[in-house]
């Protein structure tokens, strides 16, 4: 197989240096061709190699199987080959000179809402399949609406399996237009449509040389130059305090310094801060990342930051620029989904990881289920079961500073955890569900839902 | 700093875009300081081998200008390359750091451990591991397992909880959602933490050819007497290499991983800097545990089986 990714020449460390990382999830159900388009991406990225292959010969020649069953290559464990099933999230690695992927790999069909959830928490673009034959289903709904809630910045629409409908653009068009409107009705920023044949190759890695009216990227190609940063400029600046760094040696003997990731947004040394939720003021007089210091640092850097004053601040805290802080509150609204196997009820006593900081909880109601097939609500379930995704009620025993899920992915999620055995039992996002700019007219929508 | 900037300045993605390697640092140093934020007792598994020396190099950063809040932990086979004892012993007299060891010759010694009969000592360091685990009471225990390493290990979570016994239960793994990691467990329990879960081996050595982090001697080409073995270049020495029928002969090789001197291979290599090993590794066509380790080749769930037990 032919590949344009592979180096003609090795590339310096400099080039390889100098590489982004974007991180995506793909979305597809059983049959629509997602592991034929994973090991194409794979392998023509040369990220297959030759023993790794050899494996999966030798399996697949074991089973009497004639061809190697390149599913083999995905699915890790021994229950899962002795099965043919999945069992959740495999994370994958690819690179190509320009760009390095993580891929979330995720299970078409067990358990598979909050799977995809699991991918596309961290994903900053989703690819969903579809077969050209069926065209928009009712999975395709499902996995344009998780990318929407979980608001992947990107999303590229795969019409798979070309070659089995002529190549023939109406198809194609048909099937892009139908996606685009119902993708953009939920507040999903950008849909890039590709017409594909993974099991031929066309325009995943090659352009296809028969679908000439095709004039868009392949899928690599796109994968390869969406852009991965945002504007910082309006982003709120956010750091949760993971750790105080306090040396207490003859060389550092003053050294204070709060560390973490930035979760959003830009910090700069003179800037007014508060911590919250004490409420406390103060102003960045450094800034260090990983022992250097610098003028400015921003997400999803790991720095410290030093402040001129010293004031209380400890693990569990957000330092936040003072002209720009959330508003704390004890009580919290969110969209959830639900991935624990035993139900999620009212009344439930649970924890809620929220940045750095974990506090008791309660369920205080649970006003509505959501059916993702079409987007109607059952009002007031009584509970959520596993994949259940819906509104929840939380009454915090401190008060959270948490952000709205659609102005910061990582300052407005959360996770909630049993507090018996540890288990993660919810994903939870702050605020409304969609971001669409007009409201999705529904028959059920009759439970204050906000779309 | 300057590393940060320039990479920011000469990408391609914009002016707040970070490069790979930097995104990379950036979420292994978050890693480290939420177990250090949330847990009594973690330790760094340290072997010495390249992995290991990148996460105490990562953990050195995370906490700068404070020492490492964490201790090192070294699973001892006693079939262990001499070179790499060496750089062990140095790097904590240098850090200040306090090593544990878990011998493997020691449980062999005592009679609780037997020799294989095929030399192999990398399943016997289990119980070593785990047991010392138990009685030091270890709560996080850093590895520098990568996903990209096995297909298991592709499964694996950042933060993978083990029962009293070690076990991994790929069945029973939380859900990992956004970068909110969950570290509770039961006394008696413990977490493993992968924070190179998501490099690749390349993205390890173009790590230490940016940060000029210092290596044992055997990751680059040199002379070695070595011998045939299942399709691998083994070191001859006392642990019980050659066997009638082997020949001793001097090649120039170098080692992609370190492990057991009974397990890990090397392979011929003309690469004695770190551009040659990094344009070696990006045109090779085989990965390096199916270059050099015997033990993954044992059965299709190798891996599998042995995480399941305790190992890392």
């Amino acid at each position: 197989m032919t590949s344009t990714t592979e180096p003609v020449e090795p590339l310096s460390v400099e080039q390889l240096s100098e590489t982004t990382l974007l991180r995506f999830a793909t979305a597809g159900s059983v049959d629509d061709g997602k592991s034929t388009l994973v090991g194409r991406l794979l392998h023509d990225s040369k990220s297959i190699l030759t023993d790794q292959l050899e494996a999966v010969e030798r399996a697949s020649a074991s089973r009497g199987q004639e061809a190697p069953d390149l599913a083999l290559l995905t699915d890790g464990l021994r229950a899962e080959r002795e099965q043919g099933i999945t069992i959740d999230v495999a994370y994958r690695y690819f690179a190509t000179p320009r760009r390095r992927f993580i891929l979330a790999d995720t299970p078409g069909h067990v358990q598979y809402t909050r799977n995809m959830v699991t991918g596309a928490s961290t994903a900053e673009l989703t690819v969903i399949l579809v077969d050209a034959r069926n065209g928009v289903v009712e999975q395709t709904r499902r996995h344009a609406a998780i990318a929407a809630l979980l608001r992947v910045p990107h999303v590229v629409l795969a019409v798979n399996k070309m070659d089995l409908v002529g190549y023939r653009e109406p198809v194609f068009a048909a099937i892009a237009e139908e996606f685009t409107a119902y993708a953009t009705e939920l507040g999903v920023p950008e849909v890039t449509a590709i017409p594909i044949s993974a099991l031929a190759g066309d325009n995943v890695v090659e352009p296809s040389a028969v679908m000439d009216w095709y004039g868009g990227p392949t899928v690599l190609e796109h994968l390869e130059t969406v852009p991965v940063s945002h504007d910082l400029a309006h982003c709120h600046a956010r750091l949760p305090v993971q750790y105080v760094i306090r040396p207490q040696t003859t060389e550092h003997p003053d050294y204070r310094g709060y560390a973490g990731q930035i979760a959003a947004g830009t910090f700069r040394v003179g800037d007014p801060v508060t911590v919250l939720p004490s409420g406390r003021t103060s102003k960045v007089s450094g800034i260090d990342v990983l022992g250097d210091p610098v003028d400015a640092a921003w997400t999803p850097q790991s720095v410290t930051l030093l402040l001129e004053d010293d004031i209380d601040v400890s693990r569990g805290d957000l330092i936040v620029p003072t002209k720009d802080a959330p508003a704390t509150s004890q009580d919290v609204e969110a969209t959830v989904c639900h991935v624990a196997d035993a139900p999620l009820t009212v009344g439930h006593r649970v924890l809620i990881k929220h940045g750095t900081r974990t506090v008791k909880a309660i369920v205080k109601d649970i006003p509505a289920r959501l059916t993702l097939d079409d987007l109607s609500l059952h009002p007031h379930p009584g509970q959520l079961v596993a994949n259940d995704i819906g509104r929840v009620k939380i009454r915090t025993a401190e008060p959270l500073p948490a952000d709205s899920y659609a102005d910061s992915r990582r300052t407005g999620s959360f996770i909630l955890i049993d507090p018996s055995d540890g288990t993660t039992l919810t994903a939870g996002m702050v605020g409304e569900s969609f971001a669409a700019p007009e409201p999705v007219k529904d028959a059920a929508d009759d439970d204050g839902w906000d779309f | 700093m300057t590393t940060t900037v320039a990479a920011v300045e000469e990408g391609t993605a914009g002016p707040y875009a970070l490069s790979h390697l930097d995104a990379l640092e950036s979420e292994a140093v978050h890693i480290f300081r939420e177990v250090a934020g949330e847990f009594e007792r973690p330790v760094i598994l340290f072997s010495g081998g390249k992995d290991s020396i990148v996460m105490l190099h990562l953990a050195l950063k995370a906490f700068a200008p404070a020492a490492v809040p964490f201790s090192l932990l070294h699973v001892d086979t006693g079939h262990n390359f001499p070179e790499v004892l060496e750089y062990r012993d140095r790097a904590v007299e240098r850090h200040g750091l306090r090593l544990h060891v878990a011998s493997v010759q020691d449980y062999i010694d005592r009679g609780v451990l037997r020799e294989r009969p095929d030399g192999t000592r990398n399943p016997l360091q289990t119980l070593p591991l785990t047991e010392k685990i138990q009685a030091e009471r270890f709560d996080a225990v850093f590895g520098g397992g990568r996903r990209d390493e096995e297909k298991a290990r592709a499964k694996e979570r950042v933060f993978s909880l083990r029962d009293e016994f070690s076990q991994w239960d790929p069945r029973r793994q939380r859900p990992e959602l956004w970068n909110l990691y969950n570290g509770r467990h039961a006394p008696g329990e413990h977490v493993r933490v992968f924070p190179l879960s998501n490099w690749t081996e390349l993205d390890v050595w173009q790590y230490i050819a940016r940060e000029g982090i210092e290596l044992p001697a055997i990751y680059y080409a040199h002379e070695r007497e070595v011998f045939a073995r299942a399709g691998m270049w083994l070191t001859a020495g006392e642990w019980g290499g050659p066997k009638e029928g082997e020949t001793v002969e001097k090649r120039r090789v170098r080692y992609r991983t370190v492990g057991d001197m009974s397990c890990t291979g090397a392979v011929d290599s003309d690469a004695d800097s770190i551009e040659k090993v990094i344009a070696e590794i990006a045109a090779s066509r085989l990965t390096e545990r199916g270059a050099t380790r015997a033990d993954d080749k044992m059965s299709e769930a190798a891996m599998e089986d042995r995480k399941r037990e305790g190992y890392f």
